[in-house]
């Protein structure tokens, strides 16, 4: 039997995949994060300039680069929306924004915490934390603007075209390290270079991000469940579903 | 790596605050995250069916 991919664009059907991965998703994600924080703490050995301070990058790192990746996502899901009108794809942006949002946070506050003792200060306005500040901006006010709007396909169009406006800063927080002198540092891993740090820090670092990437499907997943119930509650099968669990 | 005692990894070289503070932070978003999912998920199934078509056509249909 031939696999049709196309069927899971429907709100049941998806709807049912979805309950039946998120939870694979979110224990692989407690498994990882054991492991990477196992490694992190246990196994990688002290910075010979930082001390233990550096140890907030196994959980700083993963969380600004899923920051940034979800945005993608999101604004991805936004396209898909705008072009081929699809329900479904608004849904998914929906449901990724806030997971976003927290990672964005959770990016700039350990980046403070560790800011302090390295450069002796929590925060500074240079390019890459400013940008970084400006994707929880647009996080927060994609998630304002289509709460605020009460039709929701046009809340959903109108977050969907700020979001797209916004994936500009994607590019920026990523190069600025390149393009603005920072003080930020510039990639210790890249994709053309050999990684600029101890063997044992990069494979904590990896898992921990492969943990935030897990972590990010399973809830958004579990959100896009239920963002699908609160809109489509009049739909026949949400009433099928609420008939079969009483 | 080898922390020698409890209180030597606690004190994470003098970087406590700053680690475990980055941590805690952390962890207490992603709890948060899922505690708030739940409960948007629960208030949805308490909730009577709502309907947006005829005004109580479906509240009349019985128990929720």
């Amino acid at each position: 039997m031939r696999l049709n991919v196309w069927k899971y664009a429907s709100p049941p059907a998806f709807y049912r995949l979805a309950g039946n991965l998120a939870p694979w998703f979110l224990g692989l994600a407690a498994a990882l994060a054991a492991t990477g924080l196992y490694i992190g703490f246990f196994v990688a050995p002290t910075d010979f300039q930082q001390g233990e301070s550096y140890r907030i990058i196994f959980i700083h790192v993963p969380a600004a680069w899923m920051s940034m990746f979800i945005y993608a996502v999101m604004a991805f899901w936004c396209a898909m929306g705008v072009v081929l009108n699809t329900r479904l794809s608004f849904m998914m942006a929906l449901a990724l924004a806030p997971t976003g949002a927290m990672f964005t946070f959770i990016a700039l506050w350990s980046g403070a915490l560790w800011g302090k003792p390295t450069w002796g200060t929590w925060w500074v306005w240079d390019a890459r934390l400013t940008s970084e500040l400006i994707l929880l901006f647009l996080y927060i006010g994609f998630l304002s603007l289509h709460a605020a709007i009460d039709d929701t396909r046009r809340a959903d169009r109108a977050a969907a075209l700020l979001a797209l406006v916004g994936v500009i800063n994607v590019p920026i927080i990523y190069f600025s390290v390149k393009w603005w002198s920072t003080l930020h540092q510039g990639a210790s891993v890249s994709l053309t270079r050999a990684p600029t740090m101890a063997a044992t820090m990069l494979v904590g670092m990896l898992i921990m991000s492969l943990a935030a990437w897990m972590y990010a499907i399973g809830v958004s997943l579990l959100r896009a469940r239920t963002i699908m119930l609160e809109r489509e509650s009049d739909a026949e099968w949400v009433r099928e579903l609420s008939a079969e669990r009483r | 790596m080898s922390w020698g005692s409890p209180e030597a990894f606690f004190a994470m070289g003098g970087y406590a605050l700053y680690v475990w503070g980055a941590y805690a932070v952390a962890a207490a978003c992603i709890l948060t995250e899922l505690w708030l999912l739940r409960r948007r998920r629960r208030t949805l199934e308490r909730a009577p069916s709502r309907s947006n078509g005829a005004p109580g056509s479906d509240r009349a249909s019985g128990q929720t």
